[in-house]
């Protein structure tokens, strides 16, 4: 049968398994916002209040779901829109697929209405894009785009389809679900000396990121620990893999990581990395990262063995195979001495904690987290807040907290929220946010509002932008330059405006009033909860030194 | 650890966009390319790239495996200098004159090369070898006064019956 491109879209998506969309009509993508008319009872398409809200709504999506997260946008603007959103997902590796609109492929390349190349600019920030000038490779390259999305270490590609090939007829046959390719056994002999050299270790420290949540290793993550008798420490996009109450979770390492994650990442004579990349932020001083520790790397992908940190050995595997493998050869092991060790600096970290009747960002988190129970999913924005949630948040279910790693997106965390919300079907979504991040993206709140969400936003507002000032504090001399945001924008006012539900807090006992009130709606609320400006994140290493330098205080 | 030069041999698809794919990773990971040279196969759907690039070993490493992670390249090789036939080409138009076109022709000679396009007061030449083969022809000419002169980047192939793609058996 002969369809026109624009049903092959729709219907290769529906193909692939898609049912939800998100996205922005335009005048490039008229014909393909007419097959999803048509084919609404099968394809949801959630409109945005803006192309990068959608951008962040499929990957939000994708990362809560594991499924292919879809974003449509028109061409030009439409396009340079979703560019953030891809980079986004790009750097934190979710699978999505992004469908554009172009101009006639007669017009391109004559700075055409609303005409930009849209190919070259996402070359970069996709794991593969396409432009199509030929209706019948459309659903082959469909197909291809999910395949590629989803397998190895998943990103996201771009098809941009001009319009004229949009209207044009050719043969369509449906074909099953693209299945990703089977992921990277691990070799056998990389095994066995990953086995010796765990078992050699006296002080093992288990470094879990990304690739545990995106491989579905987390059970397995449990098991190591168990086994080797092993602290685990965590990048930021690895949180999620173990519940906060397993007694190996140390939390996150890094930059404004656990104290205890940190003094222990630095003191292990063996560092296991598992689906991590070693961000600078994540390893602070490299070269010092490694001398007193060996490191075994595991991960899919071979680009990131020794790019950032060699390691002594490492497995190009996928990660749940690899630890599998590994928990059929490796011994029970015992580090009594060293989990001591350990124990102490969970106990020289409580007592860091201020106790000064300050609303702190520690109290806020955990005051929302005794109203949430295990299914719920965490979003962030990026900044302060988000270092905080990072910290306290307690962690229950894998894929369940959002947040912007590689890129660092200010502006994230609504669009995620949004697509997570629906991703994990309609749960209650509580959004992380500052008033510097939530000020860039709050149009989404109509969005929210729109498709009726249980979501709590929750604005810690300093009326600052905090990280960025803390460094002005901490190493430019108190220079604030263009950090005081001195606004009078009205928190409450807006969501009221946006049709959602506003509330103030600035004492524990006002915030847990809101929340009682906001909890008990089932639509999109806001928390305005004014905390100091002056408020550092800590503990902190500062940039490019080594994990000795952590400041406390 | 120093930068060395090395020689890569990249098989990849032969379809639009794919050099800008290529040089764009070189750029975009601040990876160093000395020249860079692309053809079609005698397999339509590839095309085969040679590039220079440099780095120390990490460096090498890492342009490899990012290399290999496009969608559009198949293959991916080192070719080590020993085991690899490493040809450039040079275009070069020299000015001469009517005392000095006879010991000009000459050299040409010397060098291997061949006189292409010859008028009264211009010769253009053409010279095929290594790299410090053509950097000396090029000093010379320069005595004489070089007009105008292009040199196209390094074509290198493995030597012996190894290809690239690996596939040599469908000979047999």
């Amino acid at each position: 049968m002969k369809i026109s491109g624009a049903q092959i879209i729709i219907e290769t998506l529906i193909e692939q398994g898609c049912d939800t969309v998100f996205g922005y009509p335009g005048g490039s993508v008229l014909n393909i916002y007419d097959e999803l008319y048509k084919k609404r009872d099968r394809i949801h398409h959630i409109l945005t209040a803006h192309e990068q809200g959608a951008a962040h709504a499929a990957d939000g999506y994708a990362r809560v779901s594991g499924k292919v997260g879809v974003v449509i946008a028109t061409s030009g603007p439409g396009a340079t829109n979703l560019v953030t959103g891809i980079a986004n997902a790009y750097l934190d590796s979710t699978p999505m697929v992004a469908i554009t609109g172009n101009v006639d492929s007669t017009l391109l390349g004559k700075d055409s209405f609303q005409e930009v190349d849209t190919t070259g600019i996402t070359m970069p920030i996709t794991k593969h894009n396409y432009i199509v000038k030929v209706v019948t490779e459309l659903a082959d390259v469909v197909r291809e785009a999910f395949m590629i999305a989803k397998s190895g270490r998943p990103g996201p590609v771009l098809i941009d389809v001009p319009k004229d090939v949009q209207k044009q007829f050719c043969e369509y046959a449906p074909v099953p679900v693209c299945r990703p390719k089977e992921q990277k056994e691990p070799d056998e002999k990389a095994v066995r000396e990953a086995v010796k050299i765990i078992e050699e270790s006296k002080q093992p420290y288990i470094y879990c990121g990304g690739g545990v949540v995106i491989s579905g290793a987390g059970r397995e993550v449990e098991q190591l620990a168990e086994r080797i008798d092993a602290p685990i420490g965590f990048s930021m996009m690895g949180l999620s893999a173990v519940p906060s109450e397993n007694r190996y979770n140390l939390g996150m390492t890094g930059m404004h990581g656990r104290f205890a994650s940190i003094k222990s990442n630095a003191e292990a004579d063996l560092i296991i990395a598992v689906g991590v990349r070693f961000s600078d932020r994540a390893t602070g001083n490299k070269a010092k990262y490694t001398q007193k520790a060996r490191v075994v790397h595991i991960d899919i992908d071979p680009a990131e063995i020794n790019k950032n940190i060699n390691s002594c050995h490492s497995i190009n595997a996928d990660v749940k195979k690899t630890l599998c493998a590994l928990l059929n050869k490796l011994e029970k092991q015992h580090h009594p001495e060293w989990m001591q060790k350990v124990e102490d600096m969970r106990i020289t970290e409580t007592s860091h904690f201020h106790t000064d009747g300050r609303l702190h960002p520690k109290d806020i988190v955990e005051k929302v987290m005794e109203y949430t129970d295990g299914n719920v999913v965490i979003a962030t924005d990026v900044g302060q807040h988000q270092m905080w949630a990072s910290q306290y948040c307690r962690q229950r279910k894998p894929r369940r907290f959002l947040t912007s790693g590689g890129l660092g997106t200010m502006g994230f965390g609504m669009g995620a929220a949004i697509g997570g919300c629906i991703g994990a079907g309609g749960v209650r979504t509580v959004l992380f946010t500052g008033d510097g991040s939530f000020g860039m993206n709050l149009n989404e709140l109509a969005t929210a509002v729109s498709n009726e969400l249980p979501l709590v936003v929750i604005i810690f507002n300093n009326g600052v932008l905090g990280m960025v000032r803390q460094w002005q504090t901490s190493f430019y001399e108190k220079h604030y330059s263009e950090t005081t945001l001195n606004r009078k924008t009205d928190f409450v006012k807006i969501a009221d405006a946006f049709g959602a539900k506003g509330f103030r807090a600035s004492d524990i006992n006002s915030l847990d009033d809101a929340l009682k009130k906001a909890f008990s709606e089932k639509t999109p609320t806001v928390i305005d909860v004014m905390i100091d400006m002056n408020e550092r994140v800590l503990p902190m290493i500062p940039p490019g030194a080594s994990f000795d330098n952590i400041i406390i205080e | 650890m120093f930068d060395k030069q090395f020689v890569l041999g990249v098989l990849v698809s032969n379809h639009a966009g794919v050099l800008s794919r290529i040089s764009g990773l070189f750029s975009r990971r601040n990876y160093n390319i000395d020249s860079l040279n692309v053809g079609v196969t005698e397999n339509p759907a590839f095309s085969r790239m040679t590039i220079i690039a440099r780095g120390d070993d990490c460096v090498r490493e890492q342009i490899v495996k990012q290399l290999e992670k496009l969608h559009d390249v198949k293959k991916v090789e080192i070719l080590p200098p020993d085991e690899t036939v490493l040809r450039e080409h040079l275009l070069i138009k020299i000015k001469v004159k009517k005392q000095t076109r006879s010991e000009i022709v000459e050299s040409v000679n010397i060098f291997r090369g061949k006189v292409v396009d010859f008028n009264m007061d211009s010769m253009t030449v053409e010279i095929t070898g290594e790299s410090a083969k053509l950097d000396a022809f090029i000093r010379f000419a320069s005595e004489y006064g070089i007009i105008e002169m292009c040199r196209a980047g390094a074509l290198a192939v493995n030597r012996g019956v190894t290809s690239l793609s690996g596939d040599e058996d469908r000979f047999e």
